[in-house]
């Protein structure tokens, strides 16, 4: 069969799947419908987690990325990964403790205050909305290159699809739908790992094939940073960002990802405290076999890239070479008209465009293999583009119909009112998610850095503080939150939008890039709630003996929607 | 169960929290990024070792740490019986 057809077949069978889960799997009452009832199994969560975080950037984008960053990419490995101990140690059990549907729910009761609650609310519709685009322009791209569909087609699809299963199942829909994307995903993820692994190094273990030597007795890592020397780029293994730069970027990310509201409403789902703490472990091994394959994958990819085209005649090249440059992620100038293509770092001379973001989708073509299994990294990859938008999904539907309605304008809805305005909700969200996938706006990329940092400037430090600092008040923890969003968004919109003046490299604040600023902005959060709660009132004592019921396991209820 | 149980629990759970973090704290930002270059001069296989910390090491390391956590605060539940 041809690729098209291949493609066709795989992802027509993982969406009836997909469709088929969500007939079933139908929500009823609110609690269904934001947190699947409550009583999803550890094993069910991690895998459901996990799908949920692993979305278009970590299987389309990451590889990439790091494919033509070397050891600078290895900010988002450890940054992603890193995040889930801080999540699992310090957030996810006291959370579910503390028992309610969603992340404003927490800042709102433990802050005793309706203004925190919507500036937790703002906060978690600005990170969704950012990231949510992101997944759409993926699903886009899939459709475009494999199905040879219009982008805006296949756009469309895909809101449709998502639209079904999250209006109609709600988390509990999504919860199930996740596990099996997270079965597709990783099958299709570790499948052409596998397959480049045993070609080039005779090793079926990508981790350590990639640690391996090639068939003349050289390691694949010396003989890449040999490559790049030859060419002008920094040797992959040494990177060429500072190394407080890579510090403060990696630190951001890990807060981030311990920040973002999708992951965060996941351990509501559980039944006890010590299933959320397993359900972190799964987790977190689940996404590891991910991302441990990833910087293997990275190193095969730029290998193979290099000695496919570079210096070679572009008449000679292999057919995939053309099929990205007519979607026009691949684009090759003869500059000096010898008819080869010139790859180097030296732009002036460089002859070869290519987008990181193809990386992981062309590298089976690249490396030869058989139809379907490039097919099924099209499969793959919409699995992780569907998982994570529903789940955004949900938090945005959530936060309009429970934080905004039930909680502060109308607090007498019905239950059957509230569910109605969640599905509402839900719809309105696809289709602004469905408008930026159709129009991106070319910040995309630079505002999915802007959610990890207003994450981390945000939520986390009036979290942690809300669990491990009984004093904490809520004078104290809004003016931290607004003083830490202010302070990144001006940071973002003065370094990446040219605001405020604008400023190149060499003006930021410590040597900072506003990839890494997350972490300074943090700091300032926790700096500004600590010494602002100092010379304010200690919160009543009823929030105290909160605070104190929630560091305690035993006798966490069910979830309830008072 | 009384205050004084449940102020033991916390600090016992304090301690964890800090030995843990630590040991995260450097596999990650100590191996990977502050001492990578001491580190890549040792080679393990085709590895350099710091690089290697970076981009594997630091996740093995993370994803051991979660379990030990589960595993020392389930015996911590029961010894305070929290666990019910």
């Amino acid at each position: 069969m041809d690729l098209k057809t291949w493609t066709w077949v795989l992802v027509g069978i993982t969406f009836s799947i997909y469709i088929g889960i969500a007939i079933w799997s139908r929500a009823g009452s609110t609690k269904e419908f934001y947190i699947a009832g409550g009583g999803v199994s550890p094993l069910v969560n991690g895998l459901a987690t996990a799908a949920d975080w692993m979305s278009a950037a970590s299987f389309i984008s990451m590889a990439g990325l790091i494919s033509f960053s070397g050891y600078d990419g290895s900010v988002y490995l450890m940054g992603w990964t890193g995040g889930y101990v801080l999540l699992a140690l310090l957030l996810a059990p006291y959370l579910r403790k503390f028992g309610k549907f969603t992340v404003p729910d927490f800042i709102g009761d433990r802050y005793y205050s309706n203004v925190a609650r919507s500036v937790a609310v703002v906060c978690a519709l600005l990170v969704s909305f950012t990231y949510v685009a992101g997944q759409m322009r993926g699903v886009g791209l899939v459709f475009s290159r494999f199905l040879e569909v219009d982008i805006n087609t296949g756009v469309i699809i895909g809101m449709i699809i998502v639209l079904f299963y999250a209006v109609l199942g709600g988390m509990k829909g999504i919860t199930y739908t996740q596990v099996a994307q997270y079965c597709v995903l990783i099958f299709a993820f570790m499948v052409p790992a596998i397959f480049i692994s045993i070609q080039m190094t005779g090793n079926p273990i990508p981790q350590i094939g990639f640690g391996g030597y090639d068939s003349e007795g050289v390691s694949l890592l010396e003989k890449l940073d040999s490559l790049h020397r030859d060419l002008g780029f920094a040797a992959y293994t040494s990177g060429s960002k500072s190394k407080l730069d890579v510090f403060f970027i990696t630190a951001a990310l890990m807060v981030g990802t311990a920040g973002l509201p999708h992951v965060i409403v996941r351990f509501f789902t559980v039944k006890k405290v010590s299933d959320a703490r397993k359900s972190a472990g799964w987790a977190l091994l689940l996404i590891a076999i991910l991302y441990t394959t990833a910087p293997a994958i990275a190193v095969f990819s730029r290998i193979n890239l290099i000695e496919t085209v570079s210096n070679k005649d572009y008449e000679d090249l292999p057919s995939w070479f053309k099929n990205w440059e007519d979607t026009g992620l691949i684009s090759f100038n003869d500059k000096n008209s010898d008819g080869k293509v010139q790859y180097v770092a030296d732009p002036k001379v460089n002859e070869l465009i290519v987008d990181k973001d193809i990386m992981v989708l062309a590298n089976p073509e690249i490396a030869q293999l058989p139809n379907w299994v490039i097919a099924l990294v099209a499969a793959g990859a919409l699995a992780a583009a569907l998982s994570t938008a529903a789940g955004l999904l949900l938090v945005i539907s959530a936060s309009v119909s429970h934080d905004l309605i039930k909680k502060m304008v109308k607090p007498d809805i019905s239950e059957k009112g509230e569910l109605i305005a969640a599905r509402l909700a839900a719809v309105f969200a696809v289709s602004v998610a469905g408008y930026f996938g159709i129009n991106p706006p070319d910040f995309v990329a630079a505002t999915v850095a802007l959610a990890f940092g207003l994450a981390a400037a945000s939520f986390f430090p009036a979290i942690i503080l809300g669990i491990f600092y009984k004093r904490m008040n809520k004078e104290g923890a809004i003016s931290g939150m607004i003083a830490g969003i202010l302070l990144m968004l001006f940071y973002m919109l003065k370094f990446k939008f040219d605001w405020f003046g604008g400023g190149t490299e060499r003006e930021w604040w410590f040597g900072v890039s506003p990839e890494g600023f997350g972490t300074v902005a943090m700091i300032v959060n926790f700096g500004v709630s600590i010494v602002i709660s100092k010379f304010t009132p200690a919160p009543p004592k009823n929030v105290q003996e909160i605070v104190e019921s929630i560091r305690i396991p035993s006798g966490a209820g069910e979830a309830i929607n008072h | 169960m009384s205050t004084s149980m449940k102020t033991k629990y916390w600090k016992e759970n304090l301690k964890y929290l800090g030995i843990l973090l630590f040991i995260w704290f450097i596999a990650s930002f100590g191996f990977g990024i502050i001492w990578v270059e001491e580190l890549n001069s040792i080679k393990l296989g085709g590895f350099k070792l710091g690089f290697w910390f970076a981009q594997q090491g630091s996740i093995y390391v993370f994803v051991v740490l979660i379990f030990a956590y589960i595993l020392l605060m389930n015996r911590l539940d029961k010894k305070y019986n929290f666990d019910k």
